[in-house]
């Protein structure tokens, strides 16, 4: 490799921007005569609107404009849609009821929008909101998920009887239940995945400005993927056709899956500005906002029933999971719960029967979707629960159950859909267990006994399947858009390069990893080059970032384009040398003829491509290529996680005395970066065991919508963190590379809750352990005796 | 509205505010510094962090009007020309960011924490405790502690050097 190529710890070319404060966030951008928007939002979960009184705003100060649900219905402006269609098992398509951006007839969530005011000044938009009177008549709210299917439930959506937007199947029911018949041991649990809210740090934003003379509209937008973005506002919404609408998605700050999706408020923005003459309109969430409309993560209850034979290998496995999709369907909710869950139940282990059945129902809480690990972590947190409880009560190490059921043999068709193309499980849970010194836990465990604490260690051996995705597989499933990746490269005529990818970063440091790729094949410095994203007049078309893409299909796409640019400049070098273009090799920035001393430097050739004197016959000029790579398989990242903890029984306290993450992501670019991306996904996944959780009460109000309730992992929470990482190569993409973005969110939750278990003794703990749940826990589990 | 007259970032500012406009958005709006984020409106995340009077203050639970007088940096402020304050340079170097969001106000509670400590090199048990009102959502923290740690033993070592 070079000093900058792929495999060195480059230090990132965006920081410079960020660390002196001179990043460009959305709300940054400040367009000439901007008004400002503030949502009227639904103060209950479920109601009709009566009637709704915009007279008072309107003669407030400052006000442009006051928008309802009517005016959005009268202009024809369509619904929100969910790109992936799913059909139950007994082949019907999915209940998907309306999602209009302004609720006008009934609203479904606390914060589903009735209104919006657009004023001069944010503080006037904010006066002149409270200015509208709405009357509404409220409705029974469905909040509870065990009871959101019953009979007599509220009906939220007319499409949807009993709540139910779909019972879909996945595996062979009969294998599965015949496992369980004939097993000599069956281990069950009933798991409840918590709900979680992304929160990202910088709040969603929208610009939406109209040009009336080009009839033309501009987004700029917090969003992930900004052609999708703009594919859907134009398709589905109506807003304009695609080459009369620009988005741009400037700086972005953190996405983990919340910021993919095409969100109410872009459909406003954009309309309003029509609708007030063409003066730019701009919304940003405050906090709580936030909260009550950004897309939440996870929310299952399931039972799992997992058998084994007499010499504890893994025999089937039978899932039945309610997953709770909110209010309205978001963009990709349905393939979570089922395509990015279900595929993954068989883990790391050879499995040969397994059976899913997830049934999405519809409440009136914000609406479900991706989040970080999006359905994996949820299959994670089943299977690695369950193998845990398994060893514990066969009385065998959890580590060596792990490894007695590993799959060895690859390609491994899993029954779930999923053909894993390469790994090595023992190779991670190896060097886990050496970093994590296991074999001296017991004296650990016996030390802080003497100190009164209870150290406990969990594992999780997490699969993910990332590099999302081959288009033709997800077509087939449903999805309603390809997920291949396109780039260009364009070479300047003094050699400096271009690279424009439909990979979008809002974190990821691809503006540093992708000019690495293009200073490994060039051999120039990574200062030569520049990546443009998140521009839809800038790049021609892209499918964005999430589910850890970036790397094996984006950057795929650039390796495509570098291909073409290096047999282009090949040709022009064989040309002026005099020399056969199969000789010619690329070495330190210079083309070469092997063997020989000739040599032309890279912006030489750059240039002669451009002055177009001393070209190969017929060879058009200019140095500028395309690619579009459309991945063959799905990559799969794995690894396994170490969680060791002490536990105060006193207080419920629970420490995180040390983290071990050893993963297997295939080849790296950046060690740095790829060490980050883990760090954070530790965090968010701790979090989810130790801290977070989104909860509303019995009436659909969420009692979470602020930093001063949801408990966010904050810098003493949480350990320093071991990573490690172990390499199979992908054998599914040029790279050779797997992605890294979500593991650490994917398998950290399991390994911490099997640490706190261990650490108590007790059997199942619900998430967040707080210290509360921890307490009452240990004082539960300390008194079993006195009980019986 | 009222007028307030400060010094940012060296250079005085006036500007007619409402009563209710907060240090924040002033600097945001009014002087178009944006590197100071808002993230929570609960004084909670500090991506909002900046100095006041050489006290690191969260501009979002600050009025402007109270800033009448004052010398506020914010994170713009911060390097001397092209000079990186050594806190920016250990954030780059030990990779203490990704999205970037919540970095100004990372590294300008990092520059008050160092200096409140007397300028000594800084022990992780000890920045995590301070770090109680900056919220990352993408690093885990993990190399912001290892930042801050190595910026402190850097600030140290030039205090030392300079006696």
């Amino acid at each position: 490799m070079g000093v900058e190529g792929i495999g060195a710890r480059v230090l990132r070319k965006e920081d410079k921007r960020y660390i002196t404060g001179r990043g460009r966030y959305t709300d940054d951008i400040g367009l000439k005569d901007t008004t400002y928007a503030v949502f009227v939002r639904s103060p209950h979960a479920h109601a009709k609107i009566v009637s709704i009184d915009t007279s008072e705003a309107l003669a407030a100060p400052g006000v442009v404009g006051v928008l309802t649900g009517a005016d959005l219905a009268s202009d024809k402006i369509g619904g929100l849609i969910c790109g992936w269609m799913i059909h139950s098992k007994d082949g019907t398509p999915m209940k998907a009821g309306a999602h209009p951006a302004i609720a006008h007839d009934r609203v479904r969530h606390v914060g589903d929008a009735v209104a919006v005011v657009i004023a001069e000044t944010r503080n006037q938009a904010r006066d002149a909101a409270e200015k509208v009177a709405v009357e509404y008549e409220e409705l029974p709210a469905v909040i509870d998920l065990a009871h959101a299917q019953d009979e007599d439930a509220e009906q939220i959506h007319p499409e949807a009887p009993r709540n139910t937007i779909f019972n879909w199947s996945l595996g062979d029911q009969g294998a599965a239940e015949a496992a369980l018949a004939r097993a000599a041991k069956v281990v069950s649990l009933d798991i409840v995945n918590s709900r979680l809210v992304p929160n990202a740090m910088e709040p969603r934003a929208a610009i939406g400005s109209y040009d009336p003379a080009e009839e033309h509209f501009t987004l700029y937008n917090t969003t992930q993927n900004p052609h999708v973005a703009r594919l859907v506002l134009a398709a589905f919404v109506g807003i304009a056709p695609e080459h009369k609408l620009r988005v741009v998605a400037p700086d972005v700050g953190g996405g983990f899956g919340s910021k993919i999706f095409i969100y109410p408020e872009e459909t406003v923005c954009l309309w309003a500005s029509k609708r007030i003459g063409g003066r730019p309109v701009k919304w940003t969430a405050d906090r709580t906002e936030a909260f009550l409309t950004d897309a939440h993560g996870r929310d299952h209850v399931t039972r799992a029933e997992m058998a084994f034979d007499a010499d504890n290998k893994a025999i089937g496995l039978k899932v039945k999971t309610i997953a709770n999709l909110g209010a309205y369907m978001s963009t990709f909710s349905s393939s979570i719960p089922t395509y990015l869950y279900a595929t993954l139940l068989s883990g790391q282990y050879d499995i040969p029967a397994i059976y899913a059945e997830v049934d999405a129902v519809y409440t009136n809480t914000t609406p479900v979707d991706a989040y970080r690990g999006a359905g994996r972590p949820e299959a994670t947190y089943v299977i690695e629960r369950l193998m845990e409880t398994a060893a514990r009560e066969f009385g065998v190490d959890p580590a060596e159950l792990r490894r007695k059921n590993f799959i060895r043999t690859f390609p491994h068709q899993t029954p779930v859909i999923m053909c894993y193309d390469v790994g090595d499980y023992d190779a991670t849970l190896d060097a886990a267990l050496k970093a994590a010194d296991y074999a001296g836990f017991p004296a650990r465990k016996a030390e802080a006994a003497r100190r009164g604490k209870l150290r406990g260690i969990g594992f999780s051996c997490y699969i993910e399947a990332c590099g999302i995705a081959p288009s033709q597989a997800v077509g087939s499933l449903g999805a309603g858009v390809g997920l291949w990746e396109s780039a260009e490269v364009r070479v300047n005529p003094v050699g400096t390069i271009e690279v424009l990818t439909g990979s979008h970063s809002h974190g990821q440091g691809h503006e540093t990893t992708f000019a690495q790729l293009v200073s490994e094949r060039l051999g120039v410095p990574t200062s030569s080059v520049s990546i443009v994203h998140g521009d839809t007049d800038k790049v021609q078309f892209g499918m964005g970032t999430y589910g850890s893409r970036s790397g094996a299909v984006g950057m795929s796409a650039i390796l495509k384009a570098l291909e073409k640019v290096e047999a282009k400049a090949k040709k022009i070098v064989a040309h002026q040398l005099e020399a056969s273009e199969d000789d010619i090799i690329i070495e330190n920035g210079n083309l070469k003829v092997a063997g020989t001393d000739k040599e032309m430097p890279f912006f030489q050739v750059a240039l002669a491509a451009y002055t177009a004197h001393n070209l190969p016959a017929g060879m058009e000029p200019g140095l500028k290529e395309t690619s579009f790579y459309d991945p063959t398989n799905f990559t799969f990242p794995a690894g396994t996680y170490i969680c060791e903890v002490e536990v105060d029984p006193d207080t419920g306290v629970v420490e995180i005395v040390q983290f071990v993450a050893a993963d297997d992501f295939g080849k790296i670019i950046n060690p740095m970066i790829v060490e980050g991306q883990v760090h954070g996904g530790l965090a968010q996944g701790i979090g989810q065991a130790l801290l977070e959780g989104c909860t509303y009460d019995s009436g659909g109000q969420i009692l979470t919508a602020s930093y001063m309730d949801y408990c966010m992992p904050r810098a003493d929470d949480l350990p320093m963190f071991n990573v490690m990482t172990t390499e199979t190569v992908c054998p599914g993409n040029p790279l050779g590379m797997k992605g890294c973005g979500e593991a650490g969110c994917i398998g950290s939750t399991p390994a911490v809750i099997n640490a706190i278990t261990d650490a108590l003794g007790v059997r199942e703990l619900p998430m967040p352990a707080t210290p509360q749940v921890v307490w009452k826990a240990a004082q539960a589990a300390r008194r079993p005796m006195a009980a019986e | 509205m009222t007028a307030v007259s400060l010094t940012v970032n060296g250079r005085s500012a006036t500007a007619d505010v409402e009563d209710r406009t907060l240090l924040v958005a002033l600097l945001r709006d009014t002087l178009g510094l944006t590197g100071t984020h808002v993230g929570c409106d609960t004084s909670q995340c500090g991506a909002c962090v900046v100095h006041v009077d050489g006290v690191a203050v969260k501009s979002c639970t600050m009025l402007a009007v109270q800033a009448n007088g004052a010398t506020v940096t914010t994170i713009e402020g911060l390097a001397k020309g092209d000079e990186l304050h050594p806190v920016q340079a250990a954030f780059r170097e030990h990779h203490g960011l990704q999205c970037g969001f919540c970095t100004p106000g990372m590294i300008m509670t990092a520059v008050d924490m160092i200096k409140r400590h007397g300028g000594k090199a800084l022990d992780e048990k000890t920045i995590r405790h301070e770090l109680e009102g900056n919220i990352c959502r993408c690093t885990g923290y993990h190399n912001i502690v290892k930042a801050i740690e190595a910026a402190s033993a850097e600030m140290a070592g030039m205090a030392q050097a300079a006696e």
